[in-house]
């Protein structure tokens, strides 16, 4: 028995205390890397937080900003920021997620197919302030509009557009053949099988790529400056579609770079830790719908 | 003798231009199973496949020939799919329950055919289950994940979503070959007790499990059948030397 084992050992000649090592070794590295990646996320959100939000008051995320003097507040930019963030998801999610429904789900697979799809990848990696000069060139120039909270968020809403086309496809493309085919073979329409079979099934994929999408758009900068200005109309809770529209994001930058406040560095400490938490947030509150589902599935 | 449940008449199937199922007819009766047994690769599956029009997924596959149930001819263009599929329940070698909770896995079938009083669900849940046999298990689990279930219980969640659209043939493909001997043997009971229901045609590598569950056989060979008659002739009595090697085991 015993020559048997040593038999067969000797026809595996690897190195087994090698292959150990190596294999602790690149834990240790892999581990080691993970952590400071970790230590250097926390140290930089500490950093911006304990800056700005000992600080932090209501008077500041609601107040009204000012041109001159100190203590203005960020509320106008703060609100611009939400709504138009809301306007441009609303379209960019149903129109990206039929779009890419429609790539995984419809496409023939053909050369026109296949350019569409690296086309929409290539504009997934352009520059967002392409964006903003198409937005530019779009309401500015072609519908006389000047810069707008609508010119703003429909801009947003292409950058973001194939990103979400982007995700929506690989998450559909991702749900198991046999859960279709289940779906069909049970008498459903294909509509039928992709609202309940397939959407629900990839339903964490498409919410992840919400969530990259709308912070994506809540921190633009770029397409904001350029397609809905640096001001706001100065007023809270001002709904008008055709207002200026300086978000958060934007005003930051202009505090630290152009406002002649004497205040502007405690305004952008402030701003940017506002800017970091909501951030936070939507990743936290996305998430809490699929952790109660996963929770009862199991 | 049971009326004929469904046949096929001179079906051909291919993909591109690779043949893999050559005018194969079958008849299958009401009420009885029909095992299909041959070599990996005979073309089983796509045959299948075919009767419940599966293979429309797949872009390059060609069927021609004639499959009827009843008096409707299946590969007809004017043929609902949907009612074609809901009156055909399929179940596969994979256990593939949906992502969902042991009830909405089985009310998903119903719910699509219009099915939408809660009371009415509640009652094709239960007897869906009871004669899956798989009620005492999950009756106070209903609305836990389906995925929770093992192997086994999910394959019999699967046969009953299948029969909860209340159809009346149901073609398996390899239904226990992922299964422990246990879950296989629950299985074969399982076959045994819906056959007073409906038309099972099962394929199988299984050649006792092909003996026990099923009053007849079709030896499938490079798509063709080569022998089809009672199971009890073809274990024992077999006409063409083909299958009797296949069944003793020496290819295959
Ligand atoms: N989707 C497909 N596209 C192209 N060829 C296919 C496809 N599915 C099956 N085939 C081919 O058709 C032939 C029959 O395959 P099929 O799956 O029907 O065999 P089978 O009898 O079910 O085999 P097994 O017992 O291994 O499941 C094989 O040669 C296979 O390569
Ligand atoms: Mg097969």
């Amino acid at each position: 028995m015993k020559s048997a084992t040593t038999g067969t050992r000797g026809m595996f000649t690897s190195d087994r205390g090698m292959n150990n090592f190596n294999n602790r070794m690149f834990t240790f590295f892999v581990w080691g890397i993970s952590a400071c990646i970790i230590l250097f996320i926390c140290a930089l959100l500490y950093l911006i937080l304990q800056k700005g939000l000992p600080s932090l008051t209501w008077d500041f995320i609601m107040g009204l900003p000012s041109e001159m003097e100190e203590g203005g507040g960020i509320g106008p930019a703060l609100f611009n920021s939400f709504y138009m963030l809301l306007i441009s998801l609303l379209i960019a999610v149903p129109l990206g997620m039929m779009a890419g429904i429609y790539l995984a789900e419809f496409a023939p697979e053909n050369k026109v197919i296949s350019f569409v799809r690296i086309c929409v990848e290539g504009l997934a990696s352009v520059p967002s302030i392409i964006f903003g000069l198409f937005g530019i060139a779009l309401f500015v120039e072609m519908f006389q509009v000047g810069l707008t909270i609508i010119g703003g968020a429909v801009s947003l809403a292409f950058l973001n557009l194939p990103v979400m086309t982007r995700v929506t496809e690989e998450a559909i493309r991702a749900v198991p053949q046999d859960m279709k085919q289940a779906s069909f073979a049970l008498g459903a329409t294909h509509l039928q099988t992709i609202r309940r079979a397939l959407i629900p099934t990839a339903v964490s994929g498409i919410v992840t790529g919400i969530c990259l999408v709308a912070g994506r758009a809540f921190g633009e900068s770029a397409v904001i400056i350029l397609t809905a200005g640096v001001t706001t109309s100065g007023e809270m809770w001002d709904f008008n579609l055709l207002s200026p529209g300086e978000t958060l994001a934007v005003h930051l930058w202009y505090v630290q770079s152009e406002a002649i406040v004497p205040d502007a560095v405690s305004i952008s400490d402030k701003s940017a830790a506002v800017l970091v938490f909501i951030i936070l947030m939507f990743n936290i509150l996305f998430r809490i719908p699929l952790w109660i589902k996963e929770r009862k599935s199991r | 003798m049971q009326p004929i449940a469904m046949s096929a008449k001179d079906l051909s199937v291919s993909y591109g231009d690779s043949p893999a199922v050559r005018k194969v007819s079958l008849d299958f009766a009401a009420k009885q199973v029909t095992a299909l047994i041959g070599p990996s690769g005979c073309g089983k599956s796509t045959f299948l496949r075919s009767l419940n029009r599966m293979n429309d997924l797949i872009p390059n596959c060609v069927v021609t020939g004639e499959i009827w149930i009843r008096d409707q001819d299946v590969n007809s263009p004017s043929t609902d799919v949907v009612s074609l599929r809901q009156k055909i329940g399929m179940v596969w070698q994979r256990p593939n329950p949906f992502h969902k909770s042991i009830y909405e896995n089985i009310a998903f079938g119903p719910r699509y055919h219009g099915v939408k009083n809660k009371k009415k669900l509640d009652e094709i849940v239960e007897e869906s289950l009871k004669k899956a046999a798989l009620w005492e298990e999950t009756k106070d689990r209903l609305h836990n994940s389906a995925l929770a279930l093992s192997g086994g219980q999910q394959q019999r969640l699967c046969i009953a979503r299948s029969i909860a659209v209340k159809p009346e043939l149901i073609l398996m493909d390899e239904p226990a070959s992922a299964l422990d001997p246990v879950s296989t043997s629950k299985i074969e009971e399982l076959i045994a007790e819906l056959k007073q229901d409906y038309c099972i045609v099962i394929v199988t590598h299984n050649m006792h499990q092909a003996a026990r569950v099923s009053d007849k056989t079709a030896f499938f060979l490079n798509g063709e059948v080569v022998e089809h008659d009672l199971t009890h002739n073809i274990f024992t009595n077999p006409q063409k030397p083909a299958t009797n090697d296949y069944i003793t085991g020496r290819f295959g």
